[in-house]
């Protein structure tokens, strides 16, 4: 399944809700252009909402990445909400558990950012 | 199969291995691993190895021998040298939005071996078998230490 983005607004919070696969040639591209469009407009707090991504490969795992250090650069947050088992895995394999800030509820999540 | 130099060869092999796969009897999480894996191989060989090019080709053999299941990708590019390419751990390669691909095929086959074919490289990927010939012994193994 390709990679759906919806985005909203909690709290002032950018939520991008995600759904599907984060692959080269399949989401990778639709994920960097969501973030860049979003910094580029001067968003600085952004929440990915990955329980609904069930597959992610190394590139997807790399435009995770350059989502986190592009909004380092501009001085905003990309934080990670609700990883499936297989996501947080690959990001614990990679070592990439310990790059990001992850949370399991939205909540909790909309608040770190304050 | 010998397939074009585009992503959708990738799918192609992406289905093939996860078929080969749940035909094994591997569990879920093996079944992940080994379509995930030779996804990886197959993008490698189509966007580093072969880099989209119409001319080259890819070619992908499938094999379940009873005692391990061994999936072969092969491209027609200038060749690679795995022990040049950097450690994706690292910490200073942690921000890199590359360079994962090897590692995770590696952490998800049992063995993976390189041949330089002059031109191209072949990358042939295993994942041992139990003795009912389901299952690989890395993760029967895991799955004994876990209780």
């Amino acid at each position: 399944m390709a990679l759906t983005i919806a985005s909203r607004e909690v709290d002032g919070i950018t939520v991008l809700d995600l759904s599907g696969r984060i692959t080269l040639g399949e989401g990778s591209v639709q994920l960097r252009d969501a973030i860049r469009g979003l910094i580029g407009k001067g968003t600085k707090n952004i929440l990915l909402n990955l329980g609904k991504v069930d597959y992610i490969d190394s590139s997807g795992l790399g435009e995770l990445v350059s989502a986190f250090t592009t909004a380092k650069n501009q001085q905003a947050e990309v934080k990670l909400l609700n990883l499936t088992k297989r996501v947080h895995d690959l990001l614990q394999l990679t070592k990439l558990y310990t790059v990001f800030d992850i949370k399991d509820d939205e909540a909790s999540a909309i608040a770190s950012f304050k | 199969m010998t397939l074009s130099s585009t992503m959708e060869s990738v799918s192609q092999v992406e289905a093939a291995a996860g078929k080969l796969a749940a035909e094994t009897g591997l569990d879920e999480d093996d079944c992940f691993h080994v379509t995930m894996a030779a996804r990886e191989a197959a993008v490698n060989a189509v966007l580093h190895g072969n880099e989209y090019d119409p001319a080259k080709r890819v070619t992908a053999s499938f094999e379940n021998n009873g005692k391990e299941l061994v999936i072969t990708i092969a491209d027609q590019g200038k060749g690679l040298d795995p022990e040049s390419l950097p450690d994706p751990l690292a910490p200073e390669n942690l921000l890199r939005g590359t360079g994962r691909g090897l590692f995770l095929i590696r952490s998800f086959m049992d063995e993976v071996r390189f041949r330089q074919l002059h031109p191209g490289t072949e990358l042939r990927l295993v994942k041992h078998l139990n003795q009912s010939g389901a299952g690989s012994i890395k993760s029967l193994r895991n799955a004994f230490d876990a209780g």
